[in-house]
C-alpha cells in the first residue's frame, strides 16, 4: 500500500541528459517532471480547498448558535480541541477501517483541523462587536436579522478572516500527509523520493507546497483586504 | 477487538512505548527549548525598539506558512535524515507563535507605563525587564504553550524524517495494524494535553500578580 | 401584512418634517424583581419643536423614560402618545425608524463609510441613490462637515465629528422627534460647547420635538426650552422652563439639584437690555455694556468696577442703564 515502496531505487531520468546523481537540483529534471508535479499541484488545491469549505460551513454556524446560546461554546470547544490534537497521520490511519481508502477520509480529517480555529476566532468576532454599536442600531431600527446581517457579522470578519488564514496555510501543510493513505496531493512526491539518493524529487514537491501556501496565505491577505476596507482606516481622535 | 488488541500491544512492550514516550518529549523538548532561545530575546528587542516589526510579522507569518513536511523534505536533500532534520522542522514549527506574541506583549505595554518607567530614571534595559517583559509574560507563556502542543502533536513525523525513536515509528509506518496505530495515535493525544495541562500550571505559577491571565488564541 | 423593513412609518409617512408633541400619561415602569419602579407616574407633555432636557441624579430613570418612548424598554404601565398616538399601537421597527436617536458613545457602524452611516435608515427605507446621495450631503453641510468625509470611515474622525455624524445619521429620515441621551456628554469642554451651540442653531432651523438626556444641570439649562428633574426613584420634581425652575425650584431637592448658584445661572438667561430702563440714564463713569450682554456678565463688571450703575448701549449709543439692586431682584429666589 505504501507509495514509498513504489518508488525506483534509482532515479527515473527520462529523457534528461546532464543531471548528476549528487546534485541538490537539477532544473533538466524538473521540467522533464513538470507534468506530474503540475497534477499533483492541481490535486493539493483541491484537497485543500474542499476541506477549507466545508470547514466554514460547519464552523460558521455553529459559532453563530454558539454566539446566541453560550452553553453550547464550551462542548464545541472541547470536541473541536480534541479534533485539533490528533495526530494527523493517526486520524487518517484510523479513519481507513471506517471510511475506507480515498478522498472521503482524508476530507473528514482535514476539516477536522480546520474546526477549532474557524469556531474560535468566528464567535470571537461576533463578540468584539462594540455594544453601543448594537444599541445604536436597535434605537434606530434595525431588526435583529439586520442587524446581524448588517452589522455584526461584518464587523466579525477580520477576525474570520484571521482564523481562515492560518486555516488555509495550516489545511496545505496537513494535505501533504494525504498521500499516504491516498494518491492526492504533493505528498505522493514527496513520499516516492524520499528514500532516493537523487534528491531533485524531493526539493521540487517541498518548494511546491511551499510555495503553495505562501500564494494561498498572500491571496488571503489580499481577499481580507477587500473585504474590510475599514480596518486599514487609521485610528484618529479620541 | 482493536481496543484490546491496542491494549495489549501496550502491556507487552512497555519499555518499547515508554522509549518512544521520551523519545518524543525529548526531541520536543530540545525543539521547543531551542525556539524559545531564539524567539524571545528577538521579539523582545523588536518590540522594546519598535524597529523591524513588520518584517518580524511578515516572517513569522511566513514561517507558519511552510508545510512541516515540505521542510523535512527539502531538508532530507539539504542536511540528510535523522534528529536534527526533524529538529529543525519543529523548531520552525514552534518559533513563529513565540516570537510574535513575545512581540507583541512587549509592544502592547501602554505607552503610559514605559513613560512613567523612564520618568522614574529607569534605564532601557530596566524597562525591558522589570515593565516590559513581566507584562509579556501571559502572552509569551500563551505562544510557548500552544507551540509546544503543536510541536508534541507533529514530532511523530520524525519518523518521515529517518528518525524513529518517537510515537512516528508506529505512527508513520502505515503497514503495522490498526491496534497499534491506535494505540499510539490515543497515546500522542493524551501527551498533548498532558502537557498542555502542565504549561497551563506553569503559566499560572509564573504571570505576575495583578495581571490578569490574557486568552490568546494560536491565530 | 406589509414587511416593516420597507414600509414607511406611520409616525413619519403623516408627518414627516413636521414636529409632533410628546406625551408621557401616568408611566410606570417596574422592573422584575425590584421593588421600588424605575419610573414612578411620570406625567408630562412636550410640545411640538421644543427641546425637553431630562435631568437628574444617577438612578433617576432619565435614560429609562427616554428608552420608553422608543419602546427600547416598555412600560409597565401608562402610555406614551407622539402627535396623540400611542407609542404601543406602532410596529416596533417602524416607529423606531421614524425616531431619531442619538447616545453618548455615537455607535456609528465602524465597518461603513459615513455617507452609509448616515444613509442607513433612508436605505431601509427604500430611497433611490441618487436621494440618499442628495441627503447625506444636505446633511453633512448642515452638521458643519465637508461633503469630501462621506467617503471617510468612523476611525479617521475626531470624537467631535463622530457626534456630528451621530446627529446627521439621526437626521437622516427627517424624524418628527429626536431621543438624546447625553449626546455630548464624552466631549471635551471646549468642543462640546462648540457642537451644543451649533445643535441650538440647527433646532431653530429644523424645529423638532426633542427629549435631551443630561446629568448636566448647565447643559439642559443651555439646551432645553423646558426641563423635567427627576428625583431617585423616577418621579418627576418639577417641570418647567429653565427661568422657571432656577428663580422657583419646588423643594429643596431642586434647589439643591439646579444649584447654590442657581441666582446666577438665572442671571445667564436674560440680556441686559431686556432689563434695561431706556429712559433712565447712567451718572458719568459708569461702566458700559452693550445690549446683548448677559445679566451675569453685567454683574460682574458692576462688581469689578465698584460701581451701583451699568450704562446699556445700542450699536454703540447709549440706550438705558441697569442698577444692581435690579439685577440682584432679577436673581432673586
Amino acid at each position: 500500500m505504501s507509495l514509498r515502496l513504489q518508488g525506483p531505487v534509482i532515479p527515473d531520468f527520462g529523457n534528461t541528459s546532464g543531471c548528476k546523481a549528487n546534485e541538490t537540483f537539477c532544473w533538466d529534471w524538473f521540467a522533464d517532471h513538470w507534468d506530474r508535479f503540475a497534477a499533483e499541484l492541481v490535486q493539493h488545491v483541491y484537497v485543500s480547498a474542499i476541506a477549507i469549505v466545508i470547514g466554514l460551513v460547519i464552523a460558521l454556524p455553529a459559532a453563530l448558535v454558539a454566539y446566541r446560546l453560550p452553553r453550547f461554546e464550551t462542548p464545541a470547544v472541547v470536541f473541536s480541541t480534541i479534533l485539533y490534537t490528533i495526530p494527523v497521520l493517526g486520524f487518517f490511519l484510523l479513519m481507513i477501517p471506517v471510511t475506507g481508502i480515498g478522498l472521503f477520509t482524508i476530507e473528514i480529517a482535514l476539516v477536522g483541523y480546520t474546526l477549532l480555529l474557524l469556531f474560535r476566532n468566528t464567535l470571537t468576532g461576533l463578540r468584539s462587536v462594540p455594544p453601543e454599536v448594537r444599541a445604536a442600531a436597535l434605537g434606530m431600527g434595525l431588526t435583529p436579522g439586520q442587524i446581524l446581517v448588517r452589522i455584526t457579522f461584518p464587523l466579525a470578519l477580520p477576525a474570520v478572516m484571521a482564523g481562515l488564514r492560518v486555516v488555509t496555510v495550516t489545511t496545505i501543510s496537513l494535505a501533504t500527509l494525504a498521500a499516504y493513505i491516498a494518491p492526492y496531493g504533493l505528498g505522493q512526491s514527496i513520499l516516492f523520493y524520499i528514500g532516493n539518493t537523487f534528491i531533485s524529487g524531493l526539493i521540487s514537491a517541498g518548494v511546491l507546497a511551499i510555495l503553495l501556501a505562501l500564494v494561498a496565505d498572500a491571496l488571503i491577505v489580499g481577499l481580507t483586504r477587500l473585504v474590510t476596507p475599514w480596518a486599514r482606516a487609521r485610528r484618529g481622535g479620541a | 477487538m482493536v481496543l484490546v488488541d491496542a491494549w495489549r500491544f501496550v502491556a507487552d512492550n512497555p519499555a518499547r512505548v515508554l522509549g518512544d514516550i521520551a523519545g518524543q518529549l525529548v526531541l520536543s523538548l530540545v525543539s521547543v527549548v531551542i525556539a524559545i532561545a531564539i524567539a524571545v530575546p528577538l521579539g523582545a528587542a523588536i518590540g522594546h525598539t519598535r524597529r523591524f516589526a513588520l518584517l518580524a510579522v511578515n516572517g513569522a507569518n511566513v514561517l507558519r506558512a511552510l508545510p512541516t513536511l515540505a521542510i523535512i523534505a527539502i531538508g532530507i536533500g539539504l542536511y540528510g535524515v535523522g534528529f536534527i532534520n526533524i529538529m529543525v522542522a519543529l523548531v520552525i514549527l514552534a518559533l513563529p507563535l513565540i516570537l510574535t506574541n513575545t512581540y507583541v506583549g512587549v509592544a502592547e505595554v501602554e505607552p503610559g507605563t514605559v513613560e512613567a518607567a523612564r520618568g522614574m530614571g529607569m534605564t532601557g534595559w530596566q524597562i525591558l525587564t522589570q515593565v516590559e517583559l513581566p507584562h509579556a509574560v501571559p502572552l509569551i507563556m500563551a505562544g510557548i504553550r500552544t507551540g509546544t502542543v503543536f510541536v508534541i502533536a507533529t514530532a511523530y513525523l520524525a519518523g518521515t524524517a529517518g528518525y524513529p525513536h518517537t510515537l512516528g515509528s508506529v505512527i508513520t509506518n502505515p503497514t503495522l495494524p490498526v491496534s497499534q496505530l491506535l494505540a499510539y495515535t490515543v497515546i500522542a493525544v493524551l501527551l498533548a494535553f498532558a502537557v498542555d495541562g502542565l504549561l497551563l500550571i506553569v503559566q499560572r505559577a509564573v504571570t505576575p500578580a495583578g495581571m490578569k491571565i490574557v486568552p490568546v488564541t494560536a491565530a | 401584512m406589509t414587511d416593516p423593513a420597507t414600509q414607511e412609518g406611520p409616525v413619519g409617512a403623516s408627518h414627516r418634517g413636521e414636529a409632533l408633541a410628546i406625551e408621557f400619561r401616568h408611566v410606570t415602569k417596574r422592573y422584575p424583581g425590584q421593588d421600588a419602579p424605575a419610573i414612578d407616574d411620570l406625567s408630562l407633555t412636550v410640545p411640538p419643536g421644543e427641546t425637553c432636557c431630562l435631568v437628574g441624579p444617577s438612578g433617576g430613570g432619565k435614560t429609562t423614560a427616554m428608552k420608553l418612548v422608543n419602546r427600547l424598554i416598555e412600560p409597565t404601565s401608562g402610555d406614551i402618545l407622539i402627535g396623540g398616538r400611542s407609542v404601543l399601537t406602532y410596529d416596533v421597527t417602524t416607529l423606531r425608524r421614524d425616531i431619531g436617536y442619538v447616545i453618548q458613545q455615537v455607535g456609528l457602524f465602524p465597518h461603513m463609510t459615513i455617507g452609509a452611516n448616515i444613509g442607513t435608515i433612508p436605505r431601509l427605507l427604500g430611497w433611490d441613490k441618487e436621494r440618499i446621495a442628495e441627503r447625506t450631503g444636505r446633511l453633512l453641510d448642515l452638521v458643519r462637515l465637508d461633503r469630501s468625509y462621506a467617503k471617510r470611515y468612523p476611525a479617521q474622525l475626531s470624537g467631535g465629528q463622530q457626534q456630528r455624524i451621530g446627529l446627521a445619521r439621526a437626521l437622516a429620515a427627517d424624524p418628527p422627534v429626536m431621543l438624546m441621551d447625553e449626546p455630548f456628554g464624552a466631549l471635551d469642554p471646549i468642543t462640546r460647547a462648540e457642537i451644543q451651540d451649533e445643535f441650538l442653531s440647527l433646532e431653530n432651523e429644523i424645529r423638532k420635538t426633542v427629549i435631551f438626556v443630561t446629568h448636566d444641570i448647565d447643559e439642559a439649562i443651555k439646551m432645553g426650552d423646558k426641563i423635567a428633574v427627576l428625583r431617585p426613584g423616577g418621579r418627576l420634581a418639577q417641570y418647567g422652563s429653565a427661568d422657571e425652575l432656577l428663580g422657583d425650584p419646588v423643594d429643596d431637592f431642586v434647589a439643591d439639584f439646579v444649584g447654590a448658584d442657581r441666582g446666577l445661572k438665572r442671571l445667564s438667561l436674560r440680556s441686559v437690555g431686556e432689563l434695561a430702563d431706556p429712559g433712565r440714564e447712567a451718572p458719568p463713569g459708569a461702566p458700559s455694556v452693550s445690549a446683548g450682554t448677559s445679566l451675569r456678565v453685567g454683574l460682574s463688571v458692576l462688581l469689578a468696577a465698584n460701581a451701583e450703575v451699568l450704562e446699556v448701549t445700542k450699536e454703540g449709543r447709549p440706550a438705558g442703564a441697569v442698577t444692581l439692586a435690579e439685577i440682584r431682584e432679577a436673581a432673586g429666589s
